[in-house]
């Protein structure tokens, strides 16, 4: 370590509370407004100056704080005493923090108990802004300084600070919103109690009942959520294997067109693929006609209800599977399956016993993903579930229908966390503990093997009828962009993108962006820039002290992470306004909220593939990098990252995509100045407007294709020094 | 002493009041993007004062305002089915006002400004009735459907749609005003009578007027102005009005609880009230609704409220949360569960 003193980190404790100003400003910040100092206005000023000169004793706690944190912080002393210095200022600025965030708010005292107690409090504070954002972290910083300096995290700062630093964030931005919704299952409801509202909302047909095992009747919402996530899960798995096995292990000539194809619908706004699937196999559509005029035959309606959205569903994830599971067959080393040839194994049983198991935790990440995407899925059940309710349809519509029951959508919510939690622990039971690591320091010579026959011959059968199924449907939804009235007056026209972005030339000469959805356009680049390499960097840190580090609540951490992936867009929607409009967070409106909502609802694909990735990697690389008495960070920066490459490209690709395409999170936190892509685009949906959308969300698809492509290019991929296939063999009588 | 430091302090606060700019209104539209949009800027020409408009449907928006709650930030919630603003105005999320040109409302849009204590006030209404597919029905050589009693014929089996009224509140108003028509007894046993004919309760409102737009089905139960809108866009549609009589929704518009620019809002409320504003909107956006306003001629094609038969809604008992909750609780026990 180059310095073992926390002063840096101190310092900017004492720059956020002594002269930042502590509130959000309502206008933004200018360079002057960065000195809090002799402010008059209150709300403009640091928390010291507002204490001293306006009188909020309510920041006294947080510098005292600061002070008691001091003799930690100097590089000299005893170190059993600087690290209880550390831990019990940091503890107490957190606390102190918080404390006073909560306490006082827009109206005085925020809770009636505390009026009660103290009195009327004539004086009120906004949320909380730039001071009090750095003021927090660097406590959080202190803290785990003071443990790291008392030995936990094998004394090392670098780990527990990204750990405090992830913590605080996860218990910020995910639990403290997901309780606060939780919370309201136990609002009482007319004249019903506490207890028997909560109860009354748990014990539902409509959630539990199985009458559709014996009559023509709908099951409850849980069993039907179970069954579709199951196999949804399964299939786009099996599916995502076909690819990523075809992609890698094979000479087939078209593996790039095949992996743009894959990629396609990740980058598809969801409805697209539901109504393509309707032109195709809806009742009035192609497959339905030709059977009527061939054979007479009347399919009727199969395609709304389980089928359909399962059909969907597996279009829309087999991409997530396929992209998880890439990065872990490309990483498995040759050497186990060359010395499995060696010892004279078949390729099917090579196949079967060595390749297989080793790609068991990519295996069965992917199928995590999946299974809560489809557990959070809305905009497929919407378009082709008919009857057939899951539990997302049915939060969105508690919350906004006709029930206008909250509680019960928490209730509902509650269920959806349940069973993520137990896939979870399934999956951990299944990937257990055991050692898959195959890329280690070590000379790493040896020749993918070409896949065995029946293999081959197996993926190709599924990947390619899907491919060209996959081509067909987006064939048909991308239509609707070109023609007059989708799936009805079929004539060829661009009135659609004009509507959209049309461009004008001003009498001054400057050029007008006169279409309609050239604002959200920009904003949603902007944001989904911004959220990106965000993620990506957290997720990837996240995976890394998931994978390397032993400490205890480790499997808690892991979980927290994955939880907003679990939670319903719109249930976290409603959370973040329900949690962030008002202070000490009051970041409802800004673009501020819309970032924060795309990070952590995305970070979990970050986490799981470098989960992944990283546990092929040995840690003897990096063991190696430390003995050279390179820093913690020197070691995840020039060894670790680089063979992350291909999960770098993961998390960015996914979670800037992941940013555009999102509907129901943000639906409830976009404002008439941030507008979304995608908002926009559901609202031409809801007006019948299919020409306009499909032309925007054809741009959408080009211009994400584009960022797709600039990142691989950018991040480059990994070089993992194995030998290339060796040119075929020259003619006989060459040289030897 | 302490008092009047405080006293001074709160006096240097005054001015760091957030979004005390004058000239703004927050305006919370629930109708379609295409109707907000005209209502946001011709108040801004008339007045002057700049409109931040933010657009979601009346569900979403009661959810925010409920969310909002402590911290309110819209002023004026204008558009959308009138329940969530009857029910916003229950939980004290909106306040009364009053406005000279109440007077100059139809009869049912007056009724629901005093039926919620001057919390709510009408200002469209859409009628419900039958949307068909005018191919599909004659390909299959079954009769357009006139009247509620036509849809018990089982020539329509599995070609009739509605929503889920436990999510759509389009398809709560059907249950209402069949009630309200026939009697609870009768009217439940009507709807299992069409249950066997409906092929499926989609969640969404719209959703049984686009699925007879594109053929899926041949006939909803769904707003005459949906279906109209879907034949203007080209689809073989046709809609009726049934021949006993129907409900209707009325599209309404609140004033929020501490709305921060309440001056511009109360200015907005009465020009948004006004033949003027609702004749010039409802023509930009071509909407097919009644507007409120008695002096607003009907748009070509609209339904006439005056000449359809339409019940006297009864949106005080409809509206109460209780009450729809009994209902949709019947509805879930002795319809929804039934075998097709």
């Amino acid at each position: 370590m180059k310095s073992a003193s926390s002063l840096l980190i101190w310092s900017a404790a004492a720059l956020g509370i002594l002269v930042l100003p502590w509130h959000m400003q309502q206008d933004g910040l200018t360079l002057t407004g960065l000195v809090g100092v002799g402010q008059e206005d209150a709300e403009a000023a640091s928390a010291l100056w507002q204490a001293v000169a306006h009188r909020r004793f309510w920041f006294w706690p947080v510098i005292a704080a600061l002070a008691v944190a001091l003799p930690g912080a100097l590089p000299s002393g005893n170190a059993r005493a600087r690290s209880a210095f550390l831990v019990w200022g940091g503890l107490l600025g957190l606390a102190a923090i918080v404390a006073q965030g909560l306490a006082i708010g827009v109206q005085g005292w925020s809770y009636p108990w505390l009026t009660e107690m103290f009195g009327e409090l004539d004086d009120r504070q906004f949320g909380m802004g730039l001071g009090g954002t750095v003021a927090f972290f660097a406590f959080v910083l202190l803290l785990t300084d003071g443990l790291a300096l008392r030995g936990y995290f094998r004394g090392d700062r670098f780990v527990s600070g990204a750990v405090g630093v992830l913590v605080a964030s996860i218990l910020l931005f995910t639990a403290w919103p997901v309780l606060t919704v939780l919370s309201q299952m136990f609002t009482p409801r007319g004249d019903l109690g506490v207890a028997a509202a909560f109860a009354d909302r748990l014990v539902d047909r409509k959630i539990w009942g199985l009458a559709c095992v014996t009559g023509n009747v709908n099951c409850g919402v849980f069993w039907n959520t179970l069954l579709l996530a199951t196999s949804t899960a399964t299939a786009a798995t099996m599916l995502g294997l076909c690819f990523a096995l075809i992609v890698t292990r094979t000479g087939f000539p078209m593996r790039r067109g095949l992996r743009l194809l894959t990629v396609l619908p990740i980058i598809t706004p969801p409805f697209v693929i539901g109504l393509g699937l309707i032109l195709i196999f809806g009742r009035s559509g192609v497959v339905n006609q030709i059977a009527e005029a061939v054979f007479g035959l009347q399919l009727g309606r199969w395609i709304y209800g389980f089928a359909g959205v399962f059909l969907a569903q597996v279009f829309s994830f087999t991409p997530t599977a396929f992209l998880v599971l890439i990065g872990v067959v490309e990483g498995i080393s040759p050497t186990m399956e060359e010395a499995s040839q060696t010892l004279r194994a078949s390729r099917m049983r090579t196949f079967s016993a060595v390749t297989l198991p080793l790609m068991l935790p990519g295996l069965a990440n992917a199928w995590l993903v999946v299974f809560v995407e489809s557990l959070a899925d809305f905009g497929n059940p919407i378009v082709l579930g008919g009857s057939f309710g899951v539990l997302s349809t049915e939060i969105f519509f508690a919350v906004v229908g006709a029930q206008q029951d909250f509680g019960r959508a928490a209730v509902l919510a509650a269920v959806m966390l349940v069973v993520a939690l137990v896939a979870f622990i399934i999956q951990r039971a299944v990937v257990g503990t055991r050692s898959y690591v195959s890329l280690t320091g070590k000379g790493d010579v040896g020749l993918p093997t070409p896949l065995p026959r029946r293999i081959r011959i197996l993926a190709f059968s599924i990947a390619i009828p899907w491919a060209v199924l996959t081509i067909v449907v987006y064939a048909m939804a991308m239509a609707g962009a070109f023609v007059r009235v989708w799936g009805r007056d079929w004539t060829p026209t661009l009135s659609h993108f004009q509507r959209a972005f049309a461009l004008e030339w001003g009498p001054t000469g400057g050029l007008i962006f006169s279409g309609g959805a050239w604002h959200s356009l920009f904003t949603t680049i902007q944001l989904a820039a911004i959220a990106a390499p965000v993620t990506a960097g957290i997720g990837l840190l996240a995976a890394w002290v998931l994978t390397r580090q032993r400490f205890a609540g480790r499997t808690a951490l892991e979980f927290a992470l994955m939880l907003t992936f679990a939670v319903p867009g719109t249930v976290i929607g409603v959370a973040y306004i329900l949690t962030f409009n008002i202070p000490p967070l009051e970041i409802t409106g800004t673009a501020m909220i819309l970032v924060i909502c795309f990070v952590f609802r995305n970070l979990p694909v970050g986490v799981r593939s470098g989960v992944a990735a990283m546990s092929q990697l040995d840690k003897s690389l990096d063991e190696a990098a430390v003995t050279l008495r390179a820093s913690t960070f020197r070691a995840i920066r020039t060894v670790v990252l680089p063979l992350l490459k291909p999960a770098i490209v993961t998390a960015l690709v996914y979670s800037f995509v992941r940013a555009m395409t999102t509907v129901s999170a943000v639906i409830f936190l976009v404002s008439a100045q941030y507008e979304m892509a995608t908002v926009f685009i559901i609202n031409r949906v809801i007006n019948g407007d299919y020409g306009l959308a499909i032309a925007y969300c054809a741009v959408l698809i080009v211009l994400m294709m584009s960022v797709i492509g600039l990142i691989n290019l950018l991040v480059g991929s990994r070089r993992l020094g194995r030998r290339q296939a060796a040119p075929p063999a020259l003619p006989a009588g060459g040289r030897a | 002493m302490t008092k009047r430091i405080i006293a001074a302090a709160a006096a240097l606060l005054l001015p760091a009041l957030p979004a005390a700019a004058q000239g703004q209104l927050n305006l919370y539209c629930s109708a379609t993007i295409e109707w907000c949009t005209p209502i946001a800027r011709g108040f801004e020409r008339e007045s002057g004062i700049r409109v931040v408009l933010s657009q979601k449907s009346t569900g979403e928006m009661l959810a925010q305002l409920r969310a909002e709650a402590r911290n309110p930030r819209g002023d004026v919630w204008w558009g959308g089915t009138g329940d969530p603003h009857v029910a916003a105005g229950e939980e004290g999320l909106t306040q009364p006002n009053e406005s000279p040109r109440i007077a100059e409302l139809y009869d049912w849009a007056q009724a629901q400004w005093r039926q919620t204590q001057g919390r709510t006030v009408g200002v469209y209404a859409s009628v419900l009735g039958f949307g068909f597919n005018t191919e599909l029905i004659a390909r299959r050589n079954l009769p357009a459907p006139r009247c509620w009693s036509d849809l018990v014929n089982p020539v329509y089996r599995g070609e009739i749609q509605m929503a889920n009224p436990n999510s759509s509140g389009t398809a709560y108003i059907v249950i209402a005003t069949l009630v309200q028509m026939m009697g609870e007894e009768p009217a439940f046993d009507y709807l299992k009578r069409v249950h066997a004919s409906i092929n499926a309760y989609p969640r969404s409102g719209t959703a049984p007027i686009t699925a007879v737009a594109r053929g899926e089905t041949a006939v909803s139960i769904s707003f005459v102005h949906n279906a109209a809108e879907e034949a203007a866009a080209g689809f073989p549609v046709g809609h009726a009005v049934p021949c006993e009589g129907t409900g209707y929704e009325i599209g309404s518009m609140s004033i929020i609880r501490g709305a921060r620019n309440l001056q511009n809002a109360r200015r907005f409320y009465d020009w948004a009230l006004s033949a003027e504003a609702q004749t010039a909107a409802s023509r930009e956006a071509r909407k097919l609704q009644t507007m409120a306003n008695r002096a607003v001629p009907l748009t070509d094609g609209a339904p006439n409220m005056a000449t359809a038969r339409i019940i006297d809604y009864d949106n005080a008992r409809f509206g109460a949360s209780a009450e729809r909750r009994r209902l949709l609780d019947r509805w879930d026990r002795e319809v929804g569960a039934l075998p097709r």
